[in-house]
């Protein structure tokens, strides 16, 4: 039963980074395999404050959140948005070039060394509840990415902004026609991503870790998850989140021989059972 | 007839109305003054760099495996992450073929390679096709990761990281063994190159790679025509796996080591770089590219070696943003002038 938590959590991880991915490339159709940056961004926001100015832990994560949303919206006015209407090719192209350029700023401001991550106490030990050992901090990482879930599900779903981004998504022309500043709301989307990827960044280093090779390393993991949960969608990104968290934590606890391999074993099959995703409707 | 005449003239010049003149594609086909000079570039380096042979083995098998890429992603529209699944399949079937049964024969080594790795994209095409778009691309990353991590595990065949070694390999058809000045290797290289590359520019300008780039061009009206879709980009796919496969035993078999690095995502990405940097969708893209680029990363590196992957980064932002066709599409215009002072006057 540990096992299966410490999948969840490392699962709900996995979604706090990786859904603000579903967020940009799963409603906005932009392929960013820069995602990693900004949460790498914010992974270096929260050591540095945190380790070198003594800024409480759950104040540097918020600032982590907002110095990677504001990444985003600058490199989002100026880069990213000349890509929109590009191809598929042209995108992966751009971002893999962000990415090789963000991994060699990084080496260059903090060295390629791993950065370590202080917790205040009160998120370090662990509790048995019911025969299971339950982590502090993966807890707080659980109840975390439940937040975010909701949030984020309420924003898209239910307020004004929602229905604006969603009607500046499938039809942009007409949603100008209505007047909405869709530019505006572009922006404000993939600085929330980008923003959610800082945040999640942030909490990770204490079980990812943080180094400049980052972005790419777990980039994999963040496509997996939105091309297995469907593009867009919140719920099947969360799914498929824990579900790649369980499999990964499991199968490195009972068949540590295969390692990795299952995780893309399972991301194969269900593309090919489901090659619109979980949840996806195109 | 010049190829740029208005459409009536066009048809005016062939014997039955209705059909469409076939001339300009012929001519496309034919070889021309400036591609001798390209294949003078090889054996110019021969004598200019005498010792950086190695270098250079090098970029003739990269060349292949851009080569591979052209075909799969150039000609028949496939993005693919994951080409380097087939360059590693072929390295290993080389590399496994020579250290653990003792065949030591270079050309069978790459007819063994090719066979296993047009193997290994016979079957993975079904599943990269049966997506489009996002799950393409993650099916074609995840089908490299799955061959990269069960590489890195099976350490008793493979090596794991430490690399396979124990590859002994006997003269090219029992004449030419391998020196340490690489000197056969690079001849090997560069004429395996020559003849992969002609038998390339025969399938392209075929109706076959005729179709295939217009499937690209204009996807929903060539199933209107008749032409089965899949079959073709699973034909082009096998192919380019092939070409990969025969890159890679090459590499084994030249440097008589294999490395995981082989299958790893970088190379993928890295090929898919070279591509786009010398133009995708033409034959010496691939060349121009692989030549620009390896001799740059030698450069940069020696310069730089920490941050030579910023430059990489800052060349691929900029080739997305101001050159989208790369180094052959900036040579276009060039070609056009002279393509017109030839037939004006």
């Amino acid at each position: 039963m540990t096992v299966v938590f410490d999948g969840i959590a490392s699962g709900m991880l996995l979604f706090l980074i990786a859904v603000g991915l579903s967020v940009t490339l799963g409603l906005m159709n932009f392929v960013n395999l820069a995602h990693g940056v900004f949460a790498m961004l914010g992974g270096y926001v929260c050591v540095v404050a945190t380790g070198r100015y003594g800024v409480p832990f759950l104040v540097a994560v918020p600032l982590a959140a907002l110095a990677a949303a504001a990444a985003g919206a600058v490199l989002e006015r100026t880069l990213f948005r000349r890509l929109y209407g590009a191809t598929q090719l042209d995108q992966v192209l751009f971002t893999i070039g962000v990415v090789f350029v963000a991994m060699a700023a990084a080496r260059w401001g903090f060295g390629p060394q791993q950065q370590p991550i202080r917790l205040p106490s009160w998120l370090q030990g662990q509790v048995t509840i019911a025969g299971v050992d339950i982590g502090l901090y993966r807890a707080f990482l659980v109840v975390l990415g439940l937040l975010v879930a909701f949030g984020l599900h309420r924003t898209i779903g239910v307020t004004r902004f929602g229905a604006r981004l969603r009607a500046a998504v499938d039809k942009p022309a007409v949603a100008r026609g209505m007047g909405i500043d869709v530019d505006r709301v572009f922006v404000i989307t993939f600085a929330i991503g980008s923003g959610l990827a800082g945040l999640g960044g942030a909490v990770g280093v204490e079980l990812l870790g943080l180094d400049p090779s980052f972005p790419l390393r777990y980039l994999v993991y963040f496509l997996i998850v939105v091309a297995v949960g469907g593009s867009g969608s919140i719920g099947g990104s969360l799914l498929a989140a824990v579900l790649i968290g369980v499999c990964d934590v499991a199968g490195k606890y009972w068949v540590p021989q295969v390692g990795a391999f299952i995780i893309y074993t399972v991301m194969v099959v269900m593309l090919i059972v489901r090659p619109q995703g979980l949840f996806g409707t195109r | 007839m010049d190829s740029r005449s208005p459409k009536p003239a066009a048809a005016a010049a062939t014997p039955a109305p209705g059909t469409v003149d076939l001339a300009p594609l012929r001519r496309a086909s034919r070889p021309r003054w400036p591609e001798l000079a390209v294949w003078l570039l090889p054996v110019a380096a021969w004598f200019l760099f005498p010792e950086d042979l190695a270098l250079l083995t090098q970029i003739a098998i990269m060349a292949i495996f851009a080569l591979s890429l052209d075909l799969v992603l150039g000609y028949a529209g496939i993005v693919t992450l994951g080409h380097a699944a087939f360059f590693g399949v072929g390295a290993y079937a080389a590399g496994l073929l020579a250290a653990k049964l003792g065949i030591g024969d270079p050309l069978l080594g790459l007819l063994f390679a090719a066979a296993v790795a047009a193997l290994a994209g016979l079957v993975t095409a079904p599943t990269v096709l049966r997506g489009t778009g996002l799950t393409r691309l993650m099916v074609t990353i995840g089908i490299g990761m799955m061959l990269f991590e069960a590489a890195n595990k099976a350490t008793d065949l493979t090596g794991g990281v430490d690399g396979l070694q124990g590859i002994e390999m006997t003269p090219i058809l029992g004449l030419w063994s391998f020196d340490l000045w690489g000197k056969t290797a690079y001849v090997y290289a560069v004429v395996v190159l020559l003849v992969l590359f002609l038998v390339a520019r025969r399938i392209v300008h075929s109706p076959f790679g005729l179709s295939l780039r217009a499937l690209h061009m204009n996807p929903a009206r060539m199933p209107a025509l008749g032409v089965s879709v899949d079959a073709r980009l699973a034909a082009a796919w096998v192919l380019g796996a092939t070409y990969a496969g025969i890159a890679g035993a090459l590499l084994t078999q030249t440097t008589q080591f294999v490395s995981i690095d082989v299958l790893g995502f970088e190379r993928s990405a890295e090929i898919l770089l070279i591509l786009v940097l010398g133009g995708a969708g033409r034959l010496y893209g691939a060349l121009i590219g692989t030549i620009v680029f390896v001799t740059l990363h030698h450069v940069l590196a020696g310069i730089d070696p920490e941050y030579w992957q910023m430059w990489i980064g800052l060349v691929l932002i900029g080739i997305v943003l101001f050159a989208r066709n790369g180094i052959m599409g900036a040579i276009d215009p060039f070609e056009r002038l002279l393509a017109r002072k030839k037939t004006e006057p």
